[in-house]
């Protein structure tokens, strides 16, 4: 059977291949973190693309999943520090489904570091620049990961009709 | 079917965001977007004129989305908002991408920044498509304020608003309000006694009639939100009869246990049943049951037998208390840096070692040696040295200045001259005397005799071991010679610091902190009462180290931004909560204990859980374990967070 | 010839499944009477004999409804699936596996090379010395003899054709089928691209009593017997009730078993199993990160669990290979010879 190669060199074959790292970051904590990152004029690499939601609470394992189904090649979702949540208890939920999510992921052959969890608080701006960076060189270290198509596309060649991912967000 | 029509604005921030990413780029790369009809760039979106174009194209494009590429929605989110509204069209409907604090300002390369502002831009444009209106609720606010914390922060806020006509309750954990500055002798740049211009604002709490003070009291449990807090107050028992007590001290005199008094620093005694110093608001004693022997051994009570109005009460019980407020103003302070930590000082090995508001208590005319500055066996001393930046400025303990130790060590050195004969070495790094009147305060001691000013950092304190006095070591970096100076009294001027339960308190009231344990203000600059928690505002060093005309500033900003909340009489809650969809929710039954609010609770007649919008805060926890989808989080669904997903990986 | 008179023309084919679909047509009992007077049933291999070509002769959209269960595993179930969706006007995935992939697509843990691996040396009962694998294409003197490709993931019919309803089940219950039949015949069909079942979760339609739930300690079925009445849920057993559709007449439920998910997710569902992990998890009380994990790490297999039947329907589909599994196999190989 034809040997796909490497991660690394899948990397080095596509050539310019910039990670994509997605981060889901809550507004309270995290996200006020990241600003702080700006205020600061801290630098991090800007593969980082930040989406915003309100709590921790409110990220799905499935747009962990979604993400990765689009292309992303790493994954952060950030929190308040764990009693810190400005609602109380979301985070906490977070590290719920992130303990059984995390084995989830590694049954779906996802490495471990393409995806964290994270508890950065609104004055820790040299915090989220430091986990930024260090995400983006992990997954730059891991290879690309493909979007779903392509991977299945590697897998069989076969051009998919359907989407997949049950629900019809 | 087309989808709706959406105008995208791009802000240069001036050269903040046009100084890294290709406008023209960006500009242009939205228009491509689908269902983007207008996408235009402008030096400052957030000015008039820039807001002046998004309200046009609602007008006359009839635009129906507005995503604006500017700052952080933490920064101008309410200002387009408030374009938007103005223009008919609802605010929700308009959607940010963050393309300065997380794109231009952490971006090395102008190219990658201007792929990861495209990248932003198609997330933002791709959630606007699936954005609903929304409407803005009100529910009334409670006018009253509580304010924690008694220190001359909160006093002045506590005042301000009871001046203002609204009423306060100020909680003070300990048995008179005044705190940190209670203790102080003279007060810079102006030398006025603390006492003299703090004691009648504390007496003024205490007889304002719309301030209810609770000292001896904390704040067990906040629940609730802006307007509606709902707070559980612990008035400890106090042991005393409040009400018939008229602080003679009759039974601070008689009471046979003497115990180390914590408003003396360590250096004076206080009774059993005390007040902690002689101004103090309320002038009404508290037995400590700690250390009372009748608490202890079931005896004693002598304090019962001399007390003229019969005010003492053994059996009397914590009270708690549960109040509806409006708004909430933490200001509890700091406390100081512990140099015992660092062995270098020699606090704690050394007798005459002493910290900066231990020294304050020997000058003060009312503390253990009436004033006089006295070592430890009761002489005076020859020679003293002051040193600065103790646990602050200092990578191995705290990083930032402590603002207030470079004047109140030139205070120190003026006091000592004023009342020893004492040779005074002033150790500084740096000599920061930044407010009015300070630097010239600072010229005025510098002219003094016998003060001698070292650039250099104390490093250590030792004993002589022959002479037996304190040797203190400095590297003098304006000779660049190491000395060590022979003295007879060390002040270290410790930082000020986050208190202890700095942590517990922010969890509480539902606040951060800094790096630097301090509260964390909602924006450094032009936030610094507000917090994350709506309607709790913070006041004084429990921000940051400051002096007390800062601190006294901040009180009365904070005592404004809760009155600007009580005067409203009404806030806007947020529209962005939870729903149910009857025709989707199974009954199941997961969520109904998710919600940490009892937001949720099940319809029984229809078989579905529905959410209370009122309570509901809109986190949206719930809806990402409504296994079926049929929980909905306003704003933040699956739909619109897909489709953000779905822009972000697409550059 | 009036409408009415008209005979249905009914195709059935199996792919990638158990054949417990074509046993769930049966089911219907007498009704299959019914059903022979309403319709020709022009394909049914797992009743009677066809060759390729018989399916080739038909004329496109002649066959007025084709129900295809099974998953699409190799290049002739593909082929095939392609061929039916020419000759047929109305194509219905039937049951799980064409719905979802079903269990086959547990498979999708594994490529082509470990499966083989595992089915062709590894496996105990195995005696393989030439380490022979299936090939393509084998010459013989004869001439050349083709096998159909075995994929390195198993599809979902709707990968490779349109589809027009789904009835899910595994297999499909007698009365869905038999309300399903009845509407195709009737042409009382929903809008294309249907799911022929409920839109709600099965726990609209179970009995159990509900409470709110928290869980201490999670449980499989074969550790105790659940306590009937209540949801098994409440009494830490996984069940998916909460993320599958309703309408298969909670067969599971009523063994005292939990639902397993085989009607796959509810429209609204975002992902069948990331959704019901994200719910069950929440389920435990607590804040201690060590005890929180003590407890979850009684959930064991979440993906066997959560995505038992839904695998192929999932967001990432097949075990991402940039894990080197291809390699690793490589590797097995070289020391092996
Ligand atoms: C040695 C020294 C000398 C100084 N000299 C000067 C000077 O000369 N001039 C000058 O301008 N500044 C001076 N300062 C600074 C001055 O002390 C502060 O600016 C000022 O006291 C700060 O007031 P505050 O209200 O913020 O805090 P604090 O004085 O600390 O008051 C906080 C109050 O809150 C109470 N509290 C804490 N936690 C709770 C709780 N959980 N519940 C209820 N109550 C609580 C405390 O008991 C206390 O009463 C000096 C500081 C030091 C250390
Ligand atoms: S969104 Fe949060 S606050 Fe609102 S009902 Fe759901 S869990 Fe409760
Ligand atoms: S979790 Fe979803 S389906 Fe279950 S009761 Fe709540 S809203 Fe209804
Ligand atoms: S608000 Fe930050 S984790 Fe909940």
């Amino acid at each position: 059977m034809t040997q796909a190669g490497s991660p690394k060199s899948q990397a080095a074959a596509g050539e310019g291949w910039e990670p994509k790292v997605v981060a889901f970051l809550c507004n309270w904590c995290s996200y006020t973190g990241a600003d702080l990152a700006g205020i600061s004029r801290l630098k991090y690499p800007a593969n980082l693309r930040i989406i915003r939601v309100m709590c921790s609470g409110r990220v799905s394992p499935a747009f962990v999943l979604k993400a990765f189904h689009e292309g992303a090649d790493g994954v952060l979702v950030g929190g308040c520090h764990p009693g810190d949540c400005h609602y109380l208890e979301g985070n906490y939920k977070t590290l719920k489904r992130k303990l059984v999510f995390e084995r989830l992921l590694e049954q779906f052959g996802i490495e471990p570091g393409r995806f964290r969890l994270e508890w950065i608080s609104g004055g820790e701006g040299d915090k989220f620049a430091r986990v930024a960076e260090e995400l983006v060189k992990t997954v730059r270290e891991l290879g690309p990961l493909g979007s779903t198509a392509e991977r299945l596309g590697r897998a069989d060649g076969l051009a998919l009709r359907a989407e997949g991912g049950g629900g019809n967000a | 079917m087309p989808g709706p029509k959406i105008g995208v604005y791009v802000c240069h921030c001036g050269s903040n965001i046009a100084g890294k990413v290709d406008m023209d780029a960006l500009r242009e790369f939205a228009a491509e977007l689908p269902d983007v009809v207008v996408s235009r760039d402008y030096k400052y979106m957030c000015s008039d004129p820039g807001q002046d174009l998004i309200k046009a194209d609602i007008k006359e494009k009839g635009l129906e989305r507005v995503v604006v590429a500017s700052c952080s929605p933490r920064m101008h989110e309410p200002t387009f908002k408030r374009a938007c509204q103005d223009a008919g069209l609802n605010p929700y409907l308009m959607e940010m991408a963050n393309i300065r604090e997380q794109c231009s300002w952490v971006t090395e390369d102008g190219e990658a920044a201007t792929q990861k502002a495209k990248a932003l831009v198609h997330s933002a444009v791709n959630k606007a498509r699936h954005l609903e209106p929304l409407e803005d609720k009100t529910v009334p606010v409670d006018p009253k304020t509580l304010i924690v914390g008694g220190g001359i922060a909160g006093i002045e806020a506590a005042l301000k608003i009871a001046e203002a006509g609204k009423e306060v309750y100020l909680v003070e954990r300990e048995p008179s309000i005044g705190g940190n500055m209670a203790k102080l002798d003279k007060t810079f740049p102006t030398l006025d006694c603390a006492a003299c211009i703090l004691t009648p604002k504390m007496v003024s709490v205490a007889q304002h009639p719309n301030i209810t003070l609770l000292t001896y009291s904390e704040v067990e449990k906040v629940e609730g939100y802006i307007g509606n807090f709902e707070v559980t107050i612990r008035k400890r028992a106090r042991s005393i009869d409040e009400k018939l007590c008229n602080g003679c001290g009759t039974c601070q005199e008689k009471c046979p246990i003497k115990v180390p008094n914590e408003f003396e620093e360590g250096l004076g005694m206080r009774k059993a049943i005390y007040t902690p110093f002689p101004q103090a608001v309320p002038n009404k004693p508290v037995i400590d049951r700690e250390n009372c022997t009748y608490y202890k051994t079931g005896k004693c009570k002598i304090c019962e037998r001399v007390c003229p109005p019969k005010a003492i009460r053994f059996d009397q019980e914590d009270e708690i208390i549960t109040e509806k407020f409006g708004a909430i103003i933490v200001a509890t302070g700091y406390q100081l840096f512990d140099p015992s930590v660092g062995p270098q000082w020699g606090y704690g090995r050394y007798d005459n070692v002493i910290h900066g508001l231990q020294f304050e208590r020997l000058s003060n005319a009312s503390g253990p040696t009436g004033g006089k500055i006295l070592l430890k066996d009761g002489s005076e001393p020859e020679a003293v040295a002051i040193l600065h930046c103790v646990g602050s400025r200092d990578t191995n303990y705290a990083e930032y200045c402590s603002r207030i130790c470079c004047m109140t060590s030139v205070k120190f050195a003026h006091l000592v001259r004023e009342k020893t004969n004492a040779k005074v070495y002033d150790l500084y790094m740096d000599m920061r005397t930044f407010g009015k009147q300070y630097e010239e305060f600072y010229n005025r001691v510098v002219a003094e005799r016998d003060i001698y000013f070292i650039r250099g950092k104390g490093a250590e304190v030792m004993q002589d071991p022959e002479t037996g006095k304190l040797l203190v070591r400095v590297e003098d970096t304006l000779l660049g010679v190491f000395r060590e100076i022979p003295v007879d009294m060390v002040i270290l001027n410790a930082a000020i610091c986050p208190r202890p339960d700095a942590q517990e308190v922010a969890q509480k009231f539902g606040i951060q902190r800094s790096a630097d344990g301090f509260f964390l203000e909602y924006h450094l600059k032009l936030e610094p009462m507000k917090t994350a928690n709506d309607g709790v505002f913070i006041a004084g060093t429990c921000q940051s180290p400051k002096d007390i005309p800062d601190t006294v500033g901040q009180g009365a900003g904070a005592a404004a931004e809760a009155l600007k909340v009580v005067f409203a009489g009404q806030v806007t809650v947020t529209p962005t909560t939870a729903e149910v969809r009857d025709t989707l929710c199974s009954g199941c039954r997961i969520c109904i204990p998710l919600c940490p609010y009892n937001a949720i609770t099940f319809d029984e007649a229809k078989g579905v859980a529905q959410v209370n919008e009122a309570l509901c805060k809109g986190c949206g926890t719930c809806a990402a374990s409504c296994p079926s989808g049929a929980l909905r989080a306003k704003h933040f669904d699956n739909r619109q967070l897909y489709a953000q997903i779905e822009g972000v990986c697409a550059e | 010839m009036p409408e009415a008179k008209k005979k249905l023309k009914l195709a059935l084919y199996w792919a990638a499944s158990c054949g417990g679909c074509d046993i769930a047509v049966l089911d219907i009992d007498e009704k299959i009477l019914t059903v022979a007077e309403l319709a020709d049933i022009v394909l049914w291999p797992v009743a009677l004999d066809f060759k390729y070509k018989d399916v080739e002769a038909l004329a496109d959209q002649s066959v007025d409804v084709c129900l295809f269960n099974g998953a699409v595993r190799n290049s002739e179930q593909r082929e095939l699936a392609e061929l039916l969706r020419q000759k047929s006007k109305v194509m219905v995935a039937f049951g799980a596996c064409a719905c979802f992939g079903g269990i086959p697509a547990l498979a999708n843990q594994f490529d082509r090379e470990s499966i083989f691996r595992r089915v062709y040396d590894t496996t105990p009962s195995t005696d393989n010395p030439g380490r022979v694998r299936p090939q393509t294409k084998l010459s013989v003197p004869q001439g050349d003899l083709h096998l159909p490709e075995f994929y390195n993931a198993v599809y979902k019919l709707d990968d490779v054709v349109e589809v027009d309803y789904y009835i899910p089940g595994c297999p499909p219950p007698p009365e869905l089928v038999w309300e399903a039949i009845t509407a195709i015949v009737e042409g009382k069909l929903p809008p294309k691209g249907s799911t022929l079942a409920g839109e709600r979760s099965l726990c609209h339609t179970c009995k159990r009593k509900k409470e709110d739930k928290k869980v201490t300690a999670f449980h499989r079925v074969h550790e105790f017997v659940p306590d009937p009445e209540k949801c098994l849920l409440e009494q830490g057993i996984i069940c998916s009730g909460p993320v599958t559709r309703e309408g298969c007449g909670e067969r599971c439920l009523n063994a005292n078993m939990p639902c397993r998910g085989c009607f796959g997710p509810t429209p609204e569902a975002l992902e069948h199993g990331a959704s019901m992990l994200s719910a069950a998890a929440t389920l435990v009380e607590g804040k201690e990160e060590a005890e929180l994990a003590e407890v979850l790490d009684g959930i064991v297999d979440p993906l066997g669990t959560f995505y038992r039947f839904t695998l192929a329907d999932s967001l990432l589909r097949i075990r991402n290979k940039s894990l080197g599994l291809e390699e690793k196999a490589e590797e097995g190989e070289e020391a092996a010879s």
